[in-house]
C-alpha cells in the first residue's frame, strides 16, 4: 500500500488525484472545510504523521523547489536550519529557530501568493506549523504586503479560528511589510523583522545561520509552505505525480490574454496547453515575458512548445521565476517595455551598493535611450557593458536579476534594436504598457 | 585540506564598501575600478605570491568591506 493510501486507510481525507491540489475554486476555506477537504494537520504525534526528522526527508524526497522565485531546495534550507538549531549552545541546550513564511509577493506581475491566502489560509498555517516542528521553531511571522488588501485580515481570522482548535502548537504573528521590489528578500525580511530598515543583508551569515532575533531562521514562500502541508500528508510519491516528478506549481498569466489570471499547473505543460486554459491571445502576439523582472523574453512562435517550469523555460533564455508569465501583443515595443521596466527596478534599488545605485539608473537610461531616443551603436555599445559591470555586485539579486532581463532583451529584440539605432523609434512606443509597472499611469496588473 | 594548501579568494562586501578605492591602490593585480571608483575584483583564488599583498589589501581598507575567505 502507498503511503497515500496508508494515510487515508488511517481516516484521512483521500488526496486530490487531479489539479487544482492547492487553491479551492472559492474561497477563503473556514478551518471544518479544510480539514474535510485535506485531513488532519499531521503534527509528528499523530497517529499517521510522518515525524519530525520523517518530514525533512520527505520533503527532500519530493524534490519540491522554493516558488518565491529563486527554486532553491525546500528541504536543504529546512535541514539546514534544523541542524544549526540542533548546535548545541554554551548550556548545552537546544537554540530554538524561527520559521518566516513569506506571503509579501513584490512581483507586480503577480497576484499567485495573494490568491492562495485568500483561498487557502489554512493550506499555508497548516505549512507554516509542520516545518516549524520539523525545524524546532519556537515562534513564526508570516509576512505580507501592507497593500495586500484584506489578506491579513483573512488570515488574523484564520489563526484565531485555529487558536480556539488548538493548532496552533507555536505563536504566528502577521507582519505587514512596506516598500518595494526588494522589500521582500529574504534578508530584508529578516531585517524588518529585527527591528531594522528592512533591506537585503550581505550575507553571510545566511538567515539559515543567524536570522530573526539572531536565531537560525526558514524563510519559505508561501506557496512552498502549502505544498509541505499536503507533502506532509500524503507522502513525496503523491507530490510527484504530476509535473514529471516536479509536482505542481501556480502561475499568474497576464498581458494580452483573454482570462488573465491564477493558474495551478502540472509543471512542464507545454505553454500553449496553458494559453488555451486562459483563453488565447487577445490580439496578434508578439513575445511571452517569464519568470518576473529577474527573468527572460522568449518570441511567441518560439514560446508555444515550451515546457513551462523552470529547467523549460530556462533552455529557452528565460525563468519560471515565482511563475509568471506575461503575453505581450504584437502591438507593442519589447524595448519600451524593458526600459519602463528597468527604470522601475532602478528606483527600487535600496541604495546600498555602489554599482547597483550607479549601475541600475545608467542602464536604464541607455535602454531608455535605445527605446524612445535617438541611440547609436555607442549607446548600445554602453547598455552591454553596463550588464557586466553591474551583475553579481549587489549584497541581493537586483543587479543580477536586472542584468539578466536586459541582456535578454538586446538578444530577443536585436532586430527591433537595429530599427531603432538605424531610424528612432518605432510607433509603437506610444502604446499603453503591457507588463505591470507600480505607480506608473499605464500600469495594467 | 590544510592551512598551508588552501585557497582563498577576495570578496567585496557591497554594502559596506564605500569606494575609499585603497584595494585599487595596493592591489592593481587583481582589482581594478568600475566607471564609479567601486573595485571590480578578478575572479578565482589569490595566487599563493599575492596572498601577502592581498592581506594588506584587506587590512586597509577603512570600512572592513573587502574580505579574504578560504574557498570551501
Amino acid at each position: 500500500m502507498s503511503v497515500a493510501g496508508a494515510r487515508a486507510a488511517a481516516g484521512q481525507a483521500l488526496p486530490p488525484h487531479r489539479l487544482p491540489r492547492l487553491i479551492p475554486p472559492e474561497g477563503p476555506l473556514a478551518l471544518a472545510e479544510h480539514l474535510e477537504r485535506y485531513g488532519p494537520v499531521p503534527f509528528s504525534d499523530a497517529a499517521a504523521g510522518p515525524g519530525r526528522d520523517t518530514l525533512i526527508s520527505e520533503v527532500e524526497q519530493s524534490g519540491l523547489t522554493g516558488r518565491g522565485g529563486a527554486g532553491f531546495p525546500a528541504g536543504r534550507k529546512m535541514r539546514a536550519v534544523a541542524q544549526a538549531g540542533r548546535r548545541a549552545g554554551p548550556l548545552r541546550s537546544q537554540v530554538g529557530t524561527v520559521v518566516i513564511a513569506n506571503g509579501a509577493e513584490s512581483e507586480p506581475g503577480s497576484t499567485k501568493d495573494r490568491m492562495l491566502l485568500a483561498r487557502a489560509p489554512h493550506l499555508v498555517l497548516d505549512g507554516i506549523a509542520l516545518a516549524a516542528e520539523a525545524v524546532g521553531a519556537t515562534r513564526a511571522y508570516l509576512c505580507l504586503h501592507e497593500t495586500s488588501d484584506g489578506v491579513d485580515r483573512i488570515l488574523s481570522s484564520a489563526i484565531s479560528s485555529r487558536e480556539r482548535a488548538g493548532l496552533n502548537r507555536l505563536p504566528i504573528q502577521v507582519v505587514m511589510i512596506g516598500g518595494g521590489y526588494v522589500a521582500s528578500q529574504e534578508t530584508s525580511l529578516v531585517s524588518f523583522i529585527n527591528g531594522g530598515a528592512g533591506k537585503p543583508a550581505f550575507v553571510p551569515p545566511r538567515p539559515s545561520d543567524k536570522g530573526a532575533h539572531g536565531r537560525p531562521t526558514l524563510v519559505q514562500n508561501v506557496e512552498t509552505l502549502a505544498h509541505l502541508a499536503l507533502i506532509a500528508r500524503y507522502g513525496p510519491s503523491w507530490f510527484r505525480k504530476v509535473g514529471g516528478g516536479a509536482g505542481s506549481a501556480l502561475v499568474t498569466f497576464g498581458g494580452a490574454v483573454h482570462r488573465p489570471g491564477v493558474y495551478e499547473i502540472a509543471l512542464g505543460t507545454p505553454l500553449s496547453d496553458l494559453l488555451r486554459q486562459a483563453g488565447g491571445p487577445t490580439e496578434a502576439p508578439q513575445a511571452i515575458q517569464a519568470g518576473g523582472y529577474f527573468g527572460g523574453w522568449i518570441r511567441y512562435q518560439d514560446a508555444l512548445d515550451v515546457p513551462v517550469s523552470d529547467p523549460g523555460l530556462r533552455a529557452a533564455g528565460a525563468s519560471l521565476g515565482p511563475g509568471i508569465l506575461v503575453l505581450v501583443p504584437a502591438s507593442a515595443c519589447g524595448l519600451a517595455e524593458t526600459a519602463r521596466v528597468v527604470g522601475y527596478l532602478a528606483e527600487q534599488s535600496a541604495g546600498q551598493c555602489g554599482p547597483c545605485f550607479n549601475g541600475l539608473p545608467a542602464l536604464a537610461d541607455a535602454l531608455w535611450e535605445l527605446a524612445y531616443g535617438r541611440a547609436d551603436r555607442d549607446t548600445l555599445g554602453w547598455a552591454t557593458r553596463l550588464l557586466s559591470l553591474i551583475a553579481r555586485r549587489g549584497a541581493c539579486h537586483l543587479p543580477d536579476g536586472t542584468a539578466a532581463l536586459a541582456a535578454s532583451t538586446l538578444r530577443v529584440f536585436a532586430d527591433e534594436l537595429g530599427r531603432h539605432t538605424a531610424a528612432g523609434p518605432c510607433n509603437r512606443v506610444r502604446r499603453p504598457g503591457v507588463l505591470p509597472v507600480p505607480g506608473h499611469p499605464d500600469v495594467r496588473a | 585540506m590544510s592551512r598551508r594548501t588552501a585557497r582563498a579568494s577576495l570578496r567585496v562586501n557591497p554594502i559596506a564598501c564605500q569606494a575609499h578605492g585603497l584595494c585599487i591602490e595596493l592591489l592593481p593585480e587583481l582589482v581594478r575600478a568600475d566607471p564609479w571608483g567601486y573595485p571590480l575584483i578578478r575572479q578565482g583564488p589569490v595566487p599563493e605570491e599575492l596572498l601577502p599583498l592581498a592581506r594588506r589589501a584587506v587590512a586597509a581598507c577603512p570600512t572592513l568591506a573587502l574580505l579574504l575567505a578560504r574557498d570551501d
